[in-house]
């Protein structure tokens, strides 16, 4: 595959997608050499810092705010429509983007610029403006990297890591006309040239939100290449879109979960911008936006919600240390699992926006190494929500996650079931292995994909427990000859 | 019903019940216990570590210091404010020098081109400095816009050494932040940069490829 060839990728196919990118030496190689720098990054980052205890705030606040999630959006909701931001609400993806295509129309927008927005990603809002016949363009510039290959994100916080350089380079020649370099800062620099015009030419602004403060009806971004101040600050109109989850209790509750975003994400002790907003433009002030509206999306979170165990989920803050330490993540790349959100945190997000049908191999997608559980900044049990969903999947669940028991099989219901009243019974247990034991020629050689890069086991001629009662039998009767022998003397 | 009162009605009748909410202990994110001397070389190691000038000047004569770095600089074109002190000092230091000042409070649709295309630095004052991730904090006014410290390629912002103060916890505790937030506040730790291209480290993506920090000392700094 070219540089540039589109390929689409879904999670039905996990099995076959991972087969290929394992196969792709590329792939593997851009993955392993950035996931290898971020990790050594972010223990460096954290080594002068009290990292359990400053996890364990990140955990409470996102904890609390869940706790008051219905008080804590209408406060927020109120806060900014005092300070002039307008707030929207959508059930689902679709209701959002109408939503904000309406808006666009409303201001005859025919050019939208977009800051990183992960929850865009999530309701492909680009492909609906498109639609409706307005531009959406990427300014990030691993977005814009991604836009112009036809791609989407590999990661959430570095869109294109899975390209490298001479392949960047392939990709902004053909699509935008310069020179064929390895010199990143001559593409960084054409990159900016290009987006600066767009900023200018914008007529509206679509940004999402990293923390929304319900206290003060305040959006914070956090942000390195100012792509997302110019996106809120010079097109006349923004739009804000962000998670419900999103939202916060305090301002106070900001600095420690910055905190543990950037160090966690990068291993930065802080990026180069945090931009809040609590307005559109004044009276009397000069630049800025004169609309600024906030969209709050449910698309599911108000269903992970209702359990007690799966809402752990909802603490998530985005910064994809769950990824950079994940062993599969790593190998098999971000497009492999075919949905916005890959990795552990994809394979325990997705299931609930898409449904187990669509998305039934991602749980199983880990080799519950534990990573993704002691990074995580806010300390979400990921290990055991992926277990979670594992049982939701075969149905022996709470049956509260959509597309449960999808992979239920009567096959297996069956065995296991045999399985647990054999165990259960030894006397029936002794006599079935004894048998398996005579008949292991029996025992099929084929089981399905374990035996794709293994052989079958074979059950022993002679069971353990078999093997146990002789060995006692054995030495009971050396002990026995021993003592007849000191009683002889 | 609406999507509001859908989604809230379904958050509040939890069918698992009712959370309590934990108390927080904001300990570990406050009380560094630093001297002046301890932040201001923090700030100044962590600024510099990603590309961020610092330059001591004296309170007294910092305006001269100020014609020489625009020198130096090659900076023909400078917009800044007019009311805040910084502004009106360093007008007062550059006038009959060949420096065009571009007035940055005017309403950006007057001069969106002139900003983009013909202006070589901004200056700015800042509020204060934290030590801990060697970050100003700015909050934007009307006679000094939010895009003067982003558009410019070029960021001069002035700082009082002794406006630094331990973490970013402490100065939205100290100052009252929850109170009342401005249109915008902002942190800016640096000249805008991306890794985006294979984790290789550039710098002035989108916003300033330079930020010069001109720190300001009461006494002179030694």
């Amino acid at each position: 595959m070219s540089a540039s060839g589109v390929q689409t990728y879904t999670p039905r196919e996990f099995h076959r997608q991972a087969h290929d990118a394992l196969g792709n030496p590329q792939i593997r190689a851009n993955f392993r050499r950035a996931m290898d720098g971020l990790m050594a990054k972010r223990r460096d980052v954290f080594s002068d810092w009290d990292l359990e205890t400053l996890r364990e705030l990140g955990a409470n606040i996102r904890l609390r705010a869940l706790a008051k999630l219905p008080d804590l959006l209408e406060q927020l909701e109120a806060n900014c429509q005092a300070n002039g931001i307008q707030v929207h609400w959508a059930e689902n993806g679709d209701e959002a983007c109408r939503v904000i295509r309406e808006i666009c129309e409303r201001h005859e927008a025919k050019a939208v610029i977009k800051g990183k927005s992960m929850v865009s990603e999530e309701m492909h809002l680009n492909a609906h403006l498109e639609e409706a016949g307005i531009e959406a363009l990427e300014s990030d510039l691993g977005e814009y990297l991604v836009q112009l290959n036809e791609q989407t994100p590999s990661h959430i916080i570095m869109p294109a890591i899975h390209l490298n350089t001479d392949e960047i380079s392939d990709i902004m020649h053909e699509k935008t006309g310069t020179e064929r370099t390895r010199d990143v800062d001559y593409m960084t620099a054409a990159a900016r040239a290009q987006l600066r015009e767009r900023f200018m030419a914008a007529d509206v602004g679509i940004s999402g939100v990293n923390f929304a403060v319900a206290e003060t009806g305040t959006l914070c971004l956090v942000e390195n290449e100012g792509n997302g101040r110019m996106t809120t600050a010079v097109p006349p109109v923004h739009i804000a879109v962000t998670g419900i989850e999103k939202v916060v209790e305090h301002l106070r509750d900001v600095p420690p979960l910055y905190a543990l975003l950037t160090r966690s994400a990068t291993g930065q002790h802080v990026t180069t911008y945090f931009n809040m907003i609590s307005s559109p433009r004044k009276e009397g002030e000069h630049d800025g936006p004169s609309e600024v509206h906030l969209v709050l999306v449910d698309s599911g979170r108000s269903n992970i919600y209702q359990d007690d165990e799966l809402l752990d989920t909802l603490r998530c803050i985005r910064c994809g240390a769950c990824m950079n330490h994940c062993p599969v993540y790593t190998r098999v790349g971000g497009h492999t699992y075919g949905t916005t959100y890959p990795g552990p945190i994809g394979s325990i997000l997705m299931p609930h926006m898409m449904g187990l049908e669509e998305t039934r191999d991602l749980p199983s997608a880990s080799s519950l190494c534990g990573a993704c559980g002691e990074v995580c900044p806010v300390k979400i049990p990921i290990p055991d929500l992926l277990v979670r969903l594992r049982r939701e999947a075969v149905g022996e669940g709470r049956g509260n996650v959509p597309g449960a028991g999808v992979k239920r099989t009567k096959k297996e219901v069956a065995a296991w079931k045999t399985y647990q009243w054999l165990a259960t019974h030894p006397a029936a247990w002794r006599s079935g292995t004894a048998i398996a034991g005579k008949l292991q020629a029996l025992v099929p050689s084929k089981l399905g994909p374990w035996t794709e890069h293994r052989t079958a086991p074979r059950p022993a001629k002679v069971s353990l427990h078999a093997l146990v009662k002789q060995h006692k039998a054995k030495r009971h009767q050396a002990g026995k000859s021993d003592d007849d022998g000191e009683k002889r003397s | 019903m609406s999507a509001r009162d859908n989604i809230l009605e379904r958050l509040r009748q939890r069918a698992d019940g009712p959370l309590t909410a934990p108390q927080s202990d904001f300990s570990v994110v406050t009380g560094r216990g630093w001297s002046q001397a301890d932040r201001l070389e923090r700030f100044e190691r962590l600024i510099t570590s990603v590309h961020g000038e610092v330059v001591h000047v004296a309170q007294a004569n910092w305006t001269a210091e100020l014609v020489e770095l625009l020198h130096a600089k090659g900076i023909r074109r400078l917009a800044l404010g007019r009311e805040h002190p910084v502004a009106a000092e360093a007008r007062a230091a550059l006038d009959g020098k060949d420096v065009a000042l571009l007035d940055a409070d005017r309403d950006i649709e007057t001069w969106q081109h002139e900003q983009f295309h013909e202006t070589d630095a901004g200056l700015t004052s800042t509020r204060g400095a934290i030590a801990e991730t060697g970050s100003l904090w700015l909050w934007p006014t009307p006679d000094e816009p939010r895009l003067l410290s982003l558009v410019p390629p070029i960021h001069i912002a002035v700082l009082d050494a002794n406006s630094i103060e331990d973490t970013f916890f402490d100065v939205i505790e100290t100052h009252g932040w929850a109170g009342g937030m401005p249109t915008n506040a902002l942190l800016i730790s640096g000249p805008s940069k991306t890794a985006d291209i294979e984790q290789t480290l550039a710098y002035g993506v989108h916003g300033p490829r330079e930020l010069v920090v001109l720190v300001r000392h009461a006494k002179e700094h030694s």
